[in-house]
C-alpha cells in the first residue's frame, strides 16, 4: 500500500511506524524528555532503533523492572534476560510502578490496544460486553497507570475501521475521556495522548476539542484512505504533513537491529 | 524453618481444594513444574492469583483446577492469546470461572499490602477506567492529610504462594536474582509458601542484585532443576521461545489441549518424566 524506496530495501508499513516512532523519541530525548516506558513489539523496536540513531538516546524502562536497558538485540518478551543483563538498574515490579511510574519519573509511555476512540481512550480488555465478551483480550497490564501518569502517551496502532472506533467497548486506559477538561476533573497528572502513530500516518488531538485529527500521512496515502479506515468522522488537518522518506541510515539501522535478533 | 521436600509432597501438603494460591514470576522464574503438579494431583476450586496468568495458568484453567482468577494481564507474552483462559471466560469451558481484574500497579500494591500486614494498598490508579465498575476490590479513599482522592485495593494474602528460584541452601534459605518481579512480596503475603529451585547448595554466595528469602518465612523448598521451563532461570537456563509459540497451537482447541495434558502431565509422574515426554533438554548450562 505504501511504498517508499530509498534503498534496495522494501519499506513495509510496520517499518514506517517504527521509524516514525523512533524519530519522535529522538526529538523528545534531545529536549531532555528521555525516560521512556516501553512494551514488547513495535514500541520496543522503535525505542531500540532510537537508541541507535540519536544522541542523547532515550532511556528504556520495561515494566519487568529494567531501568536504562541497552539490549544488543530485540527482546523476546519484557522479561528477556538480555534486558536485565544490560540495564543500569533492575528493580522489583512494585518498585517500577510506584517509585518510577507513579512518582512521575516517566516522560513517555507507549501504548497500543485493540480499540482506540476519537478521544484517545484505549480498550485492551474486551470486545463486546464485559460479562459476555465476544472477544476476551489480555487486559490492562501496566497500561491504565501509564496512560494516567506518563508525561505524554504515544499510541502505536494500525489504522482500521474496526480498531479506530467512535467509542471503545471498554475503557481500559484513559485518554481524554469524554473530551476537554475530563483529565483535569479527574486529577490525572500525566499529559495524556500526544501522538497516534499508524500505518497511514499520524493523528494528534485537537487542542480545543481533544478529538484526534489526522495531521500526517505517509507518502502515497490519501485523505480518503485515512477517513475510510477510521470509525469516527475523521478530520484531516488543514496543513497535513507528509512523512519524510525513510533514510538509508534509518532503514539500515533497523535491519541491523532485526537481524541481530 | 523451610523443609526440603519432594514437590509432590509439598503440593499435597499445602495446596488443597478451594485454596487461594498465588504463583508468581514475571516472565522470568515462572514455577511451571509446580503448576503441572497441581494439575497432576487434580486440585479443584482454586482461587488462582497471578499478575500475568500466562501459560502456567492457561494450563490450570483448561485442566479445570480454577474457579476464580485474580489477575492483571492474561496473554501469551510475545505470542498472542491465552486460548484456555479465553475459552473459560468466553464460553465457560471447562466450567465458568469468576474473574477479579486489576492493573499491574494495583496487583503490586495488593501484594505489598499483604506482605506488610496492612488491610489495603493505596495508589493513584484506575481513575476514569471501566475496571472500577467490574469489581468491588477497587475503592476511592481520601488522603487524611491532603484530602487528595486516591485508590484503595485490598491486600492479597494467599493460602500459599509458589515461586521458582535459582537456589537454596540445605537450611532452606532461598536465593534469587535477575528480574525479581513480585515474588518476595507474594511469599511474604502468604500463609505458607513453596519454592522450587534449580539447585541446593551447601552455602549461598552473594550475587549482585540478588535477594535472599530466609528459611524461616518459607514452608517448603523443592529441588526441580529447569522447573521454570519454558520460562528461564537467569544463570541456569534460557527462555524456550519455541515452546511458547508451540503452546499457541496446543491450547487453541479443546481436544489438542486435553490430549496434551493427558499425555504429558497426567501421564507423567514428575517434572523429569514430563521433560522426557515433551522432549525438552534438561539444563542448558549449570551456573552458566
Amino acid at each position: 500500500m505504501v511504498n517508499v524506496t530509498p534503498s534496495a530495501n522494501t519499506i513495509s508499513t510496520d517499518d514506517l511506524m517504527i521509524v516514525n516512532a523512533a524519530r519522535v523519541l529522538g526529538t523528545l530525548a534531545a529536549a531532555g524528555k528521555a525516560a521512556c516506558f516501553v512494551g514488547i513489539g513495535l514500541p520496543s523496536t522503535a525505542a531500540n532503533l532510537a537508541r541507535r540513531l540519536y544522541s542523547p538516546e532515550p532511556v528504556l524502562i520495561y515494566e519487568s523492572g529494567c531501568i536504562g536497558s541497552k539490549p544488543t538485540r530485540l527482546p523476546l518478551s519484557i522479561g528477556d534476560g538480555e534486558l536485565a543483563d544490560t540495564s543500569d538498574s533492575v528493580v522489583s515490579v512494585p518498585e517500577i510502578f510506584s517509585y518510577w511510574l507513579q512518582a512521575g519519573r516517566i516522560d513517555v509511555g507507549f501504548l497500543g490496544g485493540a480499540q482506540l476512540d476519537k478521544f484517545g481512550n484505549i480498550n485492551s480488555t474486551v470486545i463486546g460486553s464485559y460479562g459476555k465478551p465476544k472477544t476476551r483480550l489480555p487486559g490492562a497490564g501496566g497500561a491504565p497507570e501509564i496512560a494516567a501518569t506518563a508525561g505524554q502517551v504515544i499510541v502505536i496502532m494500525r489504522q482500521t475501521k474496526r480498531a479506530f472506533v467512535d467509542r471503545c467497548d471498554f475503557r481500559t486506559s484513559f485518554g481524554f475521556g469524554d473530551g476537554p477538561g475530563h483529565r483535569e476533573r479527574l486529577g490525572l497528572r500525566g499529559g495524556g495522548p500526544k501522538l497516534v502513530i499508524t500505518d497511514l500516518g499520524v493523528l494528534e488531538p485537537d487542542p480545543e476539542t481533544c478529538e484526534l485529527v489526522q495531521t500526517q500521512m505517509h507518502r502515497g496515502v490519501t485523505a480518503e484512505q485515512c477517513v475510510e479506515n477510521t470509525g469516527w468522522k475523521l478530520r484531516i488537518a488543514k496543513n497535513v504533513f507528509t512523512t519524510d522518506a525513510v533514510s538509508d541510515r534509518e532503514i539500515n539501522a533497523l535491519r541491523e537491529l532485526q537481524s541481530a535478533t | 524453618m523451610a523443609e526440603i521436600l519432594e514437590l509432590k509432597e509439598a503440593v499435597a501438603r499445602y495446596v488443597k481444594d478451594g485454596s487461594t494460591i498465588a504463583m508468581e514470576g514475571f516472565t522470568h522464574l515462572i514455577p511451571h513444574a509446580a503448576g503441572h503438579e497441581i494439575i497432576r494431583q487434580g486440585r479443584r476450586n482454586l482461587h488462582a492469583i497471578r499478575m500475568t496468568p500466562d501459560m502456567v495458568y492457561d494450563q490450570l484453567i483448561g485442566a479445570g483446577c480454577v474457579s476464580k482468577l485474580t489477575f492483571s494481564w492474561g496473554g501469551n507474552p510475545g505470542v498472542g492469546s491465552l486460548h484456555r483462559f479465553r475459552d473459560a471466560v468466553e464460553n465457560n469451558w471447562p466450567h465458568q470461572i469468576e474473574i477479579e481484574e486489576h492493573s499491574h500497579a494495583g496487583m503490586a500494591a495488593r501484594y505489598v499490602a499483604g506482605a506488610s500486614g496492612l488491610p489495603f494498598g493505596v495508589l493513584r490508579g484506575y481513575v476514569g477506567t471501566d475496571l472500577v465498575d467490574q469489581t468491588s476490590s477497587i475503592k476511592t479513599i481520601s488522603c487524611p492529610f491532603t484530602d487528595e482522592e486516591l485508590t484503595a485495593v485490598p491486600a492479597l494474602n494467599p493460602d500459599v504462594t509458589i515461586i521458582h528460584a535459582q537456589r537454596a541452601d540445605r537450611e532452606g534459605n532461598v536465593q534469587l536474582w535477575g528480574l525479581l518481579g513480585v515474588q518476595r512480596e507474594a511469599v511474604l503475603a502468604a500463609k505458607s509458601s513453596i519454592v522450587t529451585v534449580e539447585e541446593i547448595v551447601d552455602k549461598l554466595t552473594p550475587v549482585s542484585g540478588g535477594v535472599v528469602i530466609p528459611s524461616w518465612v518459607v514452608s517448603a523448598v523443592c529441588l526441580v532443576s529447569n522447573g521454570a521451563h519454558p520460562s528461564y532461570a537467569s544463570g541456569y537456563s534460557q527462555r524456550d521461545n519455541s515452546f511458547y509459540k508451540s503452546w499457541d497451537d496446543i491450547a487453541k482447541d479443546r481436544e489438542s489441549f486435553t490430549e496434551w495434558v493427558k499425555n504429558h502431565i497426567s501421564g507423567t509422574t514428575d517434572f523429569d518424566s514430563f521433560s522426557r515426554s515433551v522432549g525438552i533438554s534438561a539444563l542448558v548450562s549449570a551456573n552458566g
